[in-house]
């Protein structure tokens, strides 16, 4: 996934549709069975499986799924990766931020190799990269960094499957930015620092919140790279999905479908905000 | 453009071998045990801890003639998760566990025939014992039950409401401190006690052994075999027997709703051969028959069983009940969850 | 501005968080020589392993590649109420957390469920079962296709869609000759995201696979169980594997991106 994909999701980034132009002898019956098929799969596979998670919460009222929720271990997990995923999100502001600037403004050999790399979170399955984060920064570490079972580990791991977000998708705006106006200021006096602060930061910003939505969203929902390192112990280093995990192998279905859908509904609060912020900057223009 | 094309071409063709690949694979496994010509498959779901031993005593019964045209899936888990993975549809012939209770639950769903502990060997297949594990050398001289509750010893065993193999760690000190179950405060007491050492309880005894060889604790408590497995696989760890501890009974069943009953006997009967209770035995197991071969065991002085103790559901139900045991109050003071699996009988899903 | 300072600190962050532990894990799959590793990728674990994750993966893609480009084409082409919202329902498993889609799928497909249990009674089985792996890899790499398919899709604009209508050309005509070679890069691009993302999955499978050793072991299953077991030859060898099949997937996407000014 990089910068197009980041950028223009299948939702939000639809034009309105053909302009009518022309003659248009589409039979409707075709589209309908399309469109038909289409919500088929989309629902047997996503939506009504997403629907039985919510439902299967609700089983034994509103008393019995705040009661999972607050359990002691569920509600430590969930502080943990909801504050290790902001926490995570700030920081690739700032690191995001940082390496897309490199990427397009600087010019060294091997930048583009690195540019590639930039994704490899994306394509490597999050076990290996729990594991290659365990080989250095564990027990074994040949740096003597052991972050093993300690709560920085969970931040690490997160900043590693959260890396390529705000770098894909402040590239693009950085690359398209207009230079004329830096020059502008420059030309004036202005230092760097006020040139970047004033002119170049509030055209970025969108795309860096927008980036830091989606890795708090990829942070929240993270699994597999955080067992190895972190241990997962309850109480400290366990975040929400390994405790749902550990809710479903223990049957405790509802429970597990309770937390699942906290997760969910933050996942979507924060995507909704998401959208609405694209649309009103877009407005600004 | 020409790049491109090519590229395209190589990701086709790569896709399509794949796919011819997987469709090869998926003629040479049979799904489910379904004879295609006489080959019959058998599901053996069993805990996590004897899967090398499992792998080489499938070996050797393929070389006997009963076993010669048998295929093999295995499934490998927490004791606990796997038997709650039968209860919702795992398929399997041969079901192993680590404690009695597992077992318990698929007679309940009427998966496993109540009959099934009715042989000589009372249903089960190896014995173990709990030992208390250590650093190399033992360097805080951690030997005994007493020794765990010492002030800044920090202790690892697993959670006993997602372990049931945890469960037998418990019993084993509490055997001993609560005489066999006559004093129950006594017994609480001391598990009160060793609870305050346990800085972590993992979800499995694997998963707390693996915490332990990474550097976090000065003992563990769990299984010899366990213990064994961790030597042998080259961990420093040392451990002792203590004199009073609890014997492991490892049950195993063929499943009533198996494909192939006969076929399945005929390898549960195999595993109680000299030739497989040896192979158990190397790989740190304690056979159920006499004069299997192989290594020997020390034998505690105090060895007591969990017969000894009541029974599984007297020791469920006051030490190991989610809502009210002496299990639950402890890890409530901890902030633990104790949320487990509904008893069998409430489980509807 | 501050040029070498800032190359400085993005270097050394890639470097700590990506490089060197991605390089160790490679560099100590070495470390016992060359037999160990032949030894791993010989063995039968290993090689179904490969061949579970291969089958899934191939599965979902294809799946997904149809209504990928499907779906797309509905998006982008016609007008209907709902558009957006089924847009917005197409990105829905993004958000999603693996672990929550394995539970989703238990809670309809499983044995004690409507769906699952109707099925399981005519013999289909889907959960702890190859069905069920692949319905998990179908949904988290549901949306990639369509995403790579869309923006093309409108860049292209149908001009020449229409015309090939007007010229008498059929629908399918038209999408072979016509659509199909315009977004041939994008739809390669796609598909080698989804297989990318199929290969990896991880924690949804996790939940759904029952454990079923060369049977619904996938290769990132492999991995976790041969390092519970000590086995770390196995998991860094498999490891490894994996991350060059990524880094492999990573320049192949590269090649195929759809046109970026650098």
């Amino acid at each position: 996934m990089t910068t197009d994909t980041a950028v223009k999701p299948a939702g939000s980034g639809i034009a309105p549709g053909p302009a009518g132009r022309g003659l248009r002898r589409r039979p409707p019956v075709g589209t309908a069975l399309g469109l038909g098929t289409a919500v088929l799969y989309l629902s047997l596979i996503v939506l009504i499986p997403l629907a039985a998670v919510v439902w299967r919460s609700t089983e034994g009222g509103w008393d019995t799924f705040w009661r999972a929720v607050r359990t002691p271990d569920a509600w430590a997990a969930l502080e943990l990766t909801v504050g290790a995923s902001l926490l995570v999100a700030l920081i690739n502001v700032v690191m995001g931020t940082v390496i897309a600037w490199v990427l397009v403004r600087d010019n060294f050999p091997g930048k583009s190799v690195v540019d590639t790399l930039i994704d490899l979170p994306f394509a490597l399955p999050t076990i290996v990269a729990g594991l290659v984060l365990l080989a250095l920064y564990g027990t074994s570490s040949p740096l003597n960094i052991n972050l093993a079972y300690t709560r920085v580990s969970v931040g690490v791991a997160l900043l590693f499957v959260t890396l390529p977000f705000v770098v894909r998708t402040v590239q693009p705006v950085l690359r398209e930015l207009d230079r004329d106006m830096e020059r502008a200021a420059y030309s004036l006096g202005a230092s760097p620092i006020t040139t970047f602060r004033r002119i170049i930061l509030p055209n970025l910003a969108p795309a860096m919140i927008s980036g830091a939505g989606l890795a708090f969203t990829r942070a929240i929902a993270e699994y597999g790279s955080t067992n190895l390192l972190t241990g997962s112990i309850p109480f400290q280093t366990q975040v929400s999905a390994v405790n749902i995990f550990g809710r479903i192998e223990s049957d405790d279905t509802t429970a597990a479908a309770a937390i699942s859908t906290v997760l969910l509904v933050v996942a979507f609060i924060v995507l909704i905000l998401l959208d609405l912020f694209q649309r009103w900057s877009a407005r600004r223009g | 453009m020409k790049l491109r094309n090519r590229v395209l071409a190589v990701s086709a063709a790569f896709l399509l071998s794949g796919t011819a690949l997987s469709a090869c694979a998926g003629t040479a496994k049979s799904s489910d045990s379904s004879d295609s010509g006489g080959d019959v498959t058998l599901a053996l779901v069993a805990y996590s801890t004897p899967q090398a031993a499992y792998e080489q005593l499938i070996a050797a019964f393929q070389k006997t003639d009963a076993g010669k045209k048998i295929k093999f899936t295995q499934s490998y888990g927490a004791s606990g998760d796997q038997s709650r993975a039968v209860v919702n549809g795992l398929k399997a012939d041969l079901v192993a566990f680590s404690l009695e209770p597992d077992i318990t639950r698929l007679v309940t769903a009427k998966l496993v025939d109540a009959s099934w502990n009715a042989d000589q060997y009372k249903g089960m297949i190896t014995h173990s014992v709990a030992v208390i594990g250590t650093r190399k050398g033992n360097p805080k001289n951690l030997k005994t039950w007493d020794d765990l509750t010492k002030p800044g010893v920090q202790v690892l065993t697993p959670n006993p409401f997602t372990s049931g193999g945890a469960k037998w760690n418990i019993l084993a000190a509490y055997g001993p401190k609560s005489k066999k179950g006559t004093d129950k405060e006594a017994g609480a007491a001391y598990l009160d006690a060793l609870f305050q050492n346990v800085p972590v309880q993992d979800n499995s005894g694997r998963a707390s052994l693996q915490t332990f060889t990474s550097g976090k604790g000065d003992a563990f408590i769990s299984y010899e075999n366990e213990a064994l497995f961790a030597q042998k696989n080259g961990q420093s760890v040392d451990y002792t027997v203590p004199d009073d501890t609890i014997l492991i009974e490892n049950p195993i069943a063929v499943t009533s709703n198996s494909t192939h009953p006969a076929e399945a006997k005929a390898f549960l009967d195999f595993l109680h051969t000299p030739a497989a209770q040896k192979i158990y035995a190397e790989n740190g197991y304690r056979p159920v028959i006499k004069d299997a071969g192989g290594p020997t065991f020390p034998n505690p002085s105090g060895l007591f069983t969990v017969g000894d103790l009541g029974g599984w559901s007297k020791v469920n139900k006051e030490l190991f009940d989610p809502s009210q045991s002496v299990m639950a109050s402890i890890e409530q003071k901890l902030g633990v969850s104790t949320s487990a699996a509904p008893s069998p009988a409430a489980s509807k899903k | 501005m501050a040029k070498y300072p800032l190359r400085v600190l993005a270097l050394v962050y890639l470097l700590f968080l990506l490089v060197l532990p991605v390089g160790l894990v490679v560099w100590r799959t070495f470390e016992k020589g060359l037999q160990p590793i032949a030894d791993v990728l010989t063995s039968e674990n290993f090689t179904h392993a490969f061949a579970v994750t291969l089958s899934v993966a191939v599965w979902a893609v294809l799946a997904n590649t149809v209504f990928g480009v499907g779906a797309a084409l509905l998006l982008v082409r016609h007008r209907f109420p709902g558009r957006r919202l089924l847009g917005a329902l197409i990105d829905l498993p993004l958000a999603v957390s693996p672990v929550v889609v394995g539970l989703a799928l238990i809670l309809v497909y499983g044995k004690f469920a409507p769906i699952g249990g109707w099925l399981e009674r005519n013999g289909f089985q889907i959960i702890f079962s190859l069905p069920g792996m692949v319905l998990a890899t179908i949904f988290v790499s549901l949306p990639l296709v369509v995403r790579a398919i869309v923006p093309v899709l409108e860049e292209m604009g149908d001009e020449q869609e229409q015309a090939a209508h007007t010229l008498g050309a059929s629908r399918w005509q038209t999408f072979r000759r016509i659509t199909v070679p315009g977004i041939r890069a994008a739809l390669g691009y796609g598909v080698v995201l989804c297989l990318a993302r199929s290969l990896g999955e991880y924690g949804a499978v996790a939940v759904v696979s029952g454990r079923l050793v060369g049977q619904t072991q996938t290769a990132t299953l492999f991995v976790e169980e041969r390092y519970q077991n000590y086995d770390q030859t196995a998991a860094f060898t498999t490891a490894s594997a994996l991350a060059l099949i990524a880094i492999l997937i990573l320049l192949i996407t590269k090649l195929l991106r759809p046109k970026e000014n650098d």
